[in-house]
């Protein structure tokens, strides 16, 4: 592992992004930075601009309107960005699957890195995933679990 | 050659390690404040080499050469007044008429670089942040200035960081005196704007406009900014020591000494930062240019009748 992942993975800063959620996986990702969860330990700050941001959080239905935005966002964010997606809609589209206005999920719009499901997910959850994925990268490329899903 | 040993290891390396470790002080002490635990104590050196990794984006309407130069122009002041510090702090016969004026010239150089990098990245919100700091910048500039003249007067009307220290070493501490003890607190106050942490912190308000100036700085760019402001944070408290405190000493036990003074100031303006809410920039005008202001007048004047 490069000094570049390691440092990457010591302080990743989050952006988080929601594409028309109900707003309650927002809530549970504020509540990460309270001192209860106090998630400052590991490094993590909320970047207030995608120019700083590491980790894009991204949750919601992904409707038409912010789709652009999404992408456009994930354009401008500085390469190497991970993507995790929060909540049960921006993993399947949840209860609006069959909407007009949410086409197609998350994960054909731009790469997703790890899904973290919940409807909302506790802040117990997003942290336990975000320290599995810390834990897959660490690991050396040939060890890395492969993707089911070719993108 | 060895003015050039002076800017690489006192100026560039030493005030860098002293910086990020306030930094990290500043860090740990806002977590114990809100009942957290805190980063770890090499997390502000983690940050700096995670933004050196990472790709520097350009915006399409910026002005490249300018935003790219601005970061840097800021940290090379920064190390040329950390080196005019140490110089005179390690021996008090290396300073030189006027070096005062020159390092309170090149401190407002990385505020003016902020703006300069504001400006250039042709962002609306980063001009408007930069436009803040530079009314932020003529509120502060005077008190300052003012509170800096006490310890020129006390110690005979000298321009010379080594003359100041000297004076200091005969006559005991200027922040002893009554005089000494009002420009500190006003010196303080200024240094709380100058580096723009919360009362004052409205050019990078995170709430209003996102970050401000920095909004477009990303990567390589932004670690150096981050340095910058790393170090300005242990230069600053470093030239209120010298000037009012008898500067820093490595001898013994004067260690522990120089350590609690540095610590002190950094947490002192950490627990202001965190018990104040941000005040708007007319509110901090008037602050600056009323009370502030007529307490730095009245140390004058005290230090002008030998109080």
């Amino acid at each position: 592992m490069g000094i570049k992942l390691k440092a990457l993975l010591k302080s990743p800063w989050v952006f988080h992004l929601s594409t028309g959620s109900c707003n309650n996986c927002d809530i549970e990702i504020l509540d990460c930075l309270t001192p209860r969860f106090d998630i400052e330990r590991f490094g993590m700050l909320l970047a207030p601009s995608i120019k700083h941001a590491d980790v894009l959080l991204i949750t919601g239905s992904c409707n038409r309107q912010s789709v652009i935005r999404l992408k456009r966002l994930y354009e401008q964010a500085p390469k190497p960005c991970l993507v995790v997606a929060i909540g049960e809609c921006s993993l399947s589209r949840g209860m609006f699957i069959h909407s007009y206005n949410c086409p197609v999920p998350l994960d054909k719009i731009i790469p997703v890195d790890v899904y973290i499901p919940g409807c909302p997910p506790k802040p117990e959850a997003i942290i336990a995933g975000v320290v599995k994925l810390i834990e897959r990268l660490s690991l050396p490329k040939e060890a890395q679990p492969q993707k089911e899903v070719e993108r | 050659m060895i003015y050039i040993f002076y800017l690489l290891i006192y100026g560039f390396l030493l005030t860098a390690v002293f910086g990020l470790l306030a930094s990290w002080v500043d860090r740990k002490v806002t977590a114990r404040v809100q009942y957290r635990v805190g980063p770890p104590l090499l997390q502000p050196l983690i940050d700096i080499v995670k933004l050196l990794g990472k790709e520097t984006l350009i915006p399409r309407g910026a002005s490249k050469t300018t935003f790219l130069m601005a970061p840097v122009i800021g940290l090379a002041s920064i190390i040329l007044v950390s080196t005019l510090l140490w110089v005179n702090n390690i021996n008090s016969n290396n300073t030189f008429l006027g070096d005062l004026i020159v390092v309170l010239y090149l401190l407002a150089i990385p505020c003016i670089s902020i703006m300069m990098g504001g400006f250039a990245s042709g962002n609306p919100l980063a001009s408007l942040g930069a436009s803040r700091e530079m009314k932020l910048i003529l509120s502060y500039e005077l008190p300052f200035v003012l509170a800096v003249l006490v310890p020129v007067i006390k110690s005979d009307f000298s321009l010379g960081l080594g003359q100041i220290l000297k004076a200091q070493a005969q006559n005991g501490v200027f922040a002893g005196s009554l005089s000494g003890i009002l420009a500190l607190v006003a010196a303080i106050l200024c240094m709380q704007a100058k580096l723009t942490l919360v009362p004052f912190d409205i050019p990078e308000a995170e709430t209003e406009i996102v970050s401000g100036p920095l909004v477009e700085y990303s990567g390589s760019s932004l670690a150096i900014y981050r340095l910058m402001k790393n170090m300005l944070l242990f230069t600053l408290p470093f030239f209120l020591i010298i000037l009012f405190m008898g500067g820093l000493r490595f001898d013994g036990l004067h260690l522990l000494n120089g350590a609690l003074k540095v610590v002190g100031l950094v947490a002192l303006i950490t627990v202001i930062r965190n018990t104040n809410p941000r005040v708007r920039i007319d509110q901090a005008v008037r602050f600056f240019w009323g009370p502030v202001t007529i307490l730095a007048v009245i140390a004058v004047v005290l230090a002008l009748m030998g109080k």
